[in-house]
């Protein structure tokens, strides 16, 4: 083993500059994929773990149907005890109940229509940003006041500061008219103004006498930190919901379908791109690996008639393909590592990403997380490419007739 | 010139000396050209059909508002000008298409439920062609005039008020006094849209009736006009500019829409950034292969250099035969990238996906669009880089020593 090993190494360095090279491919592509890959998987961890606890949670209970028509109608019944229930049954989650409805907000001078959501004030914080997001006033506090907190796009809009008050015209549950008028307490600024124009919060209490809920809301939000796990956390809440309850739990895949197939659908595109480049080195390792067995014809025809097997040959044409692959590996993936954690501290944007990343509540500017999955995961299947490019060379050894090839100049 | 036809034939027949390998390298070239043509054609199809999608809402190519009107979309910031000095400034310009439309946020209700959308008081004759609506697709009928009296909605809207072609929905809004301003409707035609949010967030009703009702007498919040390429706008722009003469704010979409306007540059650079990466991977197998060209050729080299070739032909023999191979792999690798995009003109169907798609603002139809300013930027990208990289290799060939190179084994 270690003469052949010894063999393949000093069949490498015959010619330095191929070996290089062809190593040098590898690297290259190698570090491409370390950095692509760290950037790409924390990018998604990051959209999914914003979008997710800026409002919507990671599970919600609601009425069945309510997903797709969002009816007033469609209420969880009780939800106030309901949610005191989960909290003692779940202390380790954040759980929120919530209510929604439409109204017409009218401030002195403008009048938007708005999606209005009445909140548990105490327990808002924790299933969501927004209440983090008040950069003037405060977030609600008492469960039954008049209060609201409204974006700073749409306190702009409607000309309103701290203290104004502001009327609210929808329709109740049952249809009939609904109207109140609260105090703008709070103005939360998440510097994406359509984000900022789309939501208004009442606490729950006020909202349920408002709108004629009867006791009722619509969701129940579970926040639970990350998606890791989330099927058994669902299980759960499943099991603990009273029997007899007509309600269903979502989980977040449901209740932000764009945001898994978005994912996937970056994913394809990006698996493409890594799948040529793959390619590209595993058919510059081929060559490489053809010519030197090609060159070498003369004296494998040798070392053949002195009986060494065109398997034992064709096992040190792939040894010396290991080797540079290995190099390849440890080179790239320490480069691409370091390169990436370079910017893993200071950051990575390009122009034009802002627009984009605050379409999907990123940051302006990422910072890629290096881990040993996106460490090993390109550069062990550029290695695994490589050797199968060099099965061909090994496998042509075998046509090799000893007399014929020691002819061969 | 007699020179440069012996190169030439030299370096072909060089090029076919050993087969196996100019193959694999060549395979390596057209994967690598195709790679880059077909992934640019569909990246440039998703942009545009995305950029599409987008001024078909938004719309219109050169838009023309009150200069607080962006910030603050309310009726109270209408063009000073008067829609009918519009039509006659507008109508003799000889625009592509134009529309003038009232466009202010307003809350729709039925007797079920309420909620907030975007009212476009619209003449439906001039928008026929701006809008994103097939008005023969709709259910129903579309409006008819400017004074119809009738309201068409989405599909998706018409589920969630529980409500249908014939029944009546009431529509809040504001005047510029703000005084509440209502109406009811009969709902006489519900469209369906390739994006769901826009059947959820756009109502249509006349523009003559949306002003009564708004009492904004003859004034319009919006006037778009339509060129004939959403690319270059400049012309529209201008005479827009002149025609409306300082008393309005006029924009390009470009301005408009940050997010698709960046994406559309942002992709110009993906694009090369691409070409150059799929280059760099080839280029490793490419600067190889031609290290073994030469050095396998040494003694033939040294002993054309003796008979008094100069080095400089030695020098454009190796270039010319590494810009061959180039050559033969881009035109293969175009021709198959062609051939790759046609099945696919009518539309690649990635509704699996929908819902992502709609995430990064594209519609689930993909159009692959092959633009041959990324066909010859990838040529000559390849071929110039294909260049600089060979002349090391060349450069090495032409410093041969005659004798040396002779004696060679």
């Amino acid at each position: 083993m270690n003469l052949v090993f010894r063999l393949a190494w000093r069949n490498l360095w015959r010619h330095p500059r191929r070996t290089w090279l062809t190593t040098g491919a590898m690297m290259f592509s190698n570090m491409l994929l370390v950095f692509m890959i760290s950037l790409q998987f924390g990018m998604y961890g990051l959209m999914i773990d914003n979008t997710l606890q800026a409002f919507t949670g990671h599970l919600q209970i609601q009425a069945p149907g309510y997903i797709d028509d969002k009816k007033m109608r469609q209420t969880v019944s009780d939800i106030v005890p309901l949610t005191e229930t989960l909290r003692a049954e779940f202390p380790e989650q954040n759980i929120a109940a919530r209510a929604t409805g439409f109204a017409l907000i009218s401030s002195e001078d403008r009048s938007y229509g708005i999606a209005v959501f009445g909140v548990e004030p105490a327990y808002e914080p924790g299933v969501s940003t927004l209440p983090g997001l008040v950069t003037d006033g405060r977030f609600l506090v008492g469960n039954d006041a008049a209060e609201i907190v409204i974006g700073a796009a749409l306190a702009r809009n409607l000309r309103v500061e701290l203290g104004d008050e502001l009327t609210l015209l929808g329709s109740g549950r049952d249809g009939s008219f609904a109207a109140a008028v609260v105090n703008v307490v709070g103005i939360f600024d998440s510097g994406i103004a359509d984000f900022d124009r789309s939501i208004t919060e009442i606490p729950l209490g006020f909202f349920q006498d408002v709108f004629y809920m009867d006791g009722s809301g619509h969701h129940v939000v579970i926040n639970a930190g990350s998606i890791d796990g989330i099927d058994v956390l669902q299980a759960r809440v499943e099991a603990a919901l009273p029997a007899g309850a007509d309600l269903v739990v979502h989980d977040w895949d449901a209740l932000q379908p764009g945001l898994q197939q978005a994912i996937k659908a970056d994913m394809s595109s990006a698996f493409f791109m890594y799948g040529i480049l793959v390619i590209l080195v595993a058919f510059s390792v081929l060559n490489t690996q053809l010519m030197s067995v090609l060159e070498r014809t003369h004296e494998f025809g040798i070392v053949m008639s002195l009986g060494l097997t065109p398997g034992r040959l064709g096992r040190l044409v792939l040894l010396e393909t290991s080797i540079m692959g290995v190099l390849g590996l440890v080179l790239g993936a320490v480069l691409g590592g370091l390169f990436t954690y370079w910017f893993s501290v200071n950051g990575f944007a390009y122009p034009g990403m802002d627009e984009m990343a605050a379409k999907f509540n990123l940051p302006a500017r990422f910072y890629p997380q290096v881990s040993t999955l996106s460490l090993l995961t390109g550069p062990l299947v550029v290695f695994v490419f490589t050797v199968l490019a060099a099965l061909y060379p090994a496998l042509k050894l075998r046509q090799l007739h000893p007399v014929e090839a020691m002819r061969a100049v | 010139m007699h020179m440069f036809a012996i190169l030439l034939r030299l370096a072909w027949r060089n090029l076919w000396r050993n087969h196996r390998r100019t193959l694999i390298m060549l395979l390596a070239i057209v994967l690598g050209t195709w790679a880059m043509i077909f992934m640019t054609a569909l990246m440039r199809g998703m942009v545009s059909q995305m950029v599409a999608d987008g001024i078909s809402v938004l719309p219109g190519h050169v838009q023309v508002h009150h200069p607080d009107y962006r910030d603050d979309p309310s009726i109270a910031n209408l063009i000073s000008i008067s829609d009918a000095e519009l039509s006659e400034r507008f109508g003799t310009a000889n625009f592509p298409a134009w529309a003038t439309r009232i466009r202010v946020p307003a809350v729709i209700t039925s007797e079920y439920e309420s909620r907030g959308v975007t009212l476009l008081g619209v003449d439906p004759l001039q928008e026929r062609g701006l809008t994103f609506v097939d008005y023969d697709a709709v259910e129903g009928r579309f409006l008819e005039s400017a004074d119809d009296t009738g309201i068409v909605i989405g599909r998706k809207l018409a589920t969630t008020l529980n409500t249908k072609v014939g029944k009546r929905i009431v529509l809040m809004s504001q005047d510029p006094e703000n005084e509440i301003a209502d109406r009811g409707f009969r709902v006489v035609g519900l469209f369906d849209a390739n994006v769901q949010a826009y059947e959820e967030n756009y109502v249509f009703a006349g523009k003559t009736t949306t002003q009564k009702m708004l009492r904004v007498g003859d004034q319009v919040s919006e006037l778009v006009v339509l060129g004939d390429d959403f690319r270059d706008v400049e012309a529209e722009y201008n005479k827009t500019v002149e025609l409306i003469d300082g008393r309005a704010e006029v924009k390009r979409w470009i301005d408009l829409d940050a997010y698709l306007g960046t994406m559309l540059n942002v992709m110009d650079g993906f694009v090369l950034v691409w070409i150059v990466v799929i280059f760099l991977a080839l280029s490793f197998g490419l600067v190889n292969t031609l290290v073994m060209a030469v050095f396998e050729r040494v003694r033939e080299i040294g002993l054309m250099l003796a008979l008094g070739m100069r080095p400089i032909n030695i020098l454009g023999q190796i270039i010319v035969e590494s810009l061959m191979l180039l050559a033969i792999g881009l035109a293969i690798g175009t021709a198959l990238a062609w051939a790759a995009v046609q099945p696919m003109k009518d539309g690649v169907d990635l509704s699996i996906v929908g819902d992502g798609m709609e995430m990064w603002g594209m519609s689930s139809t993909l159009y692959p669009e092959l633009l041959l300013s990324d066909v010859i930027l990838a040529n000559v990208v390849v071929l110039l880089l294909g260049f600089l990289a060979s002349l090391s290799p060349a450069w090495r060939a032409a410093q041969y020593e005659p004798i040396e190179a002779i004696t060679k084994v």
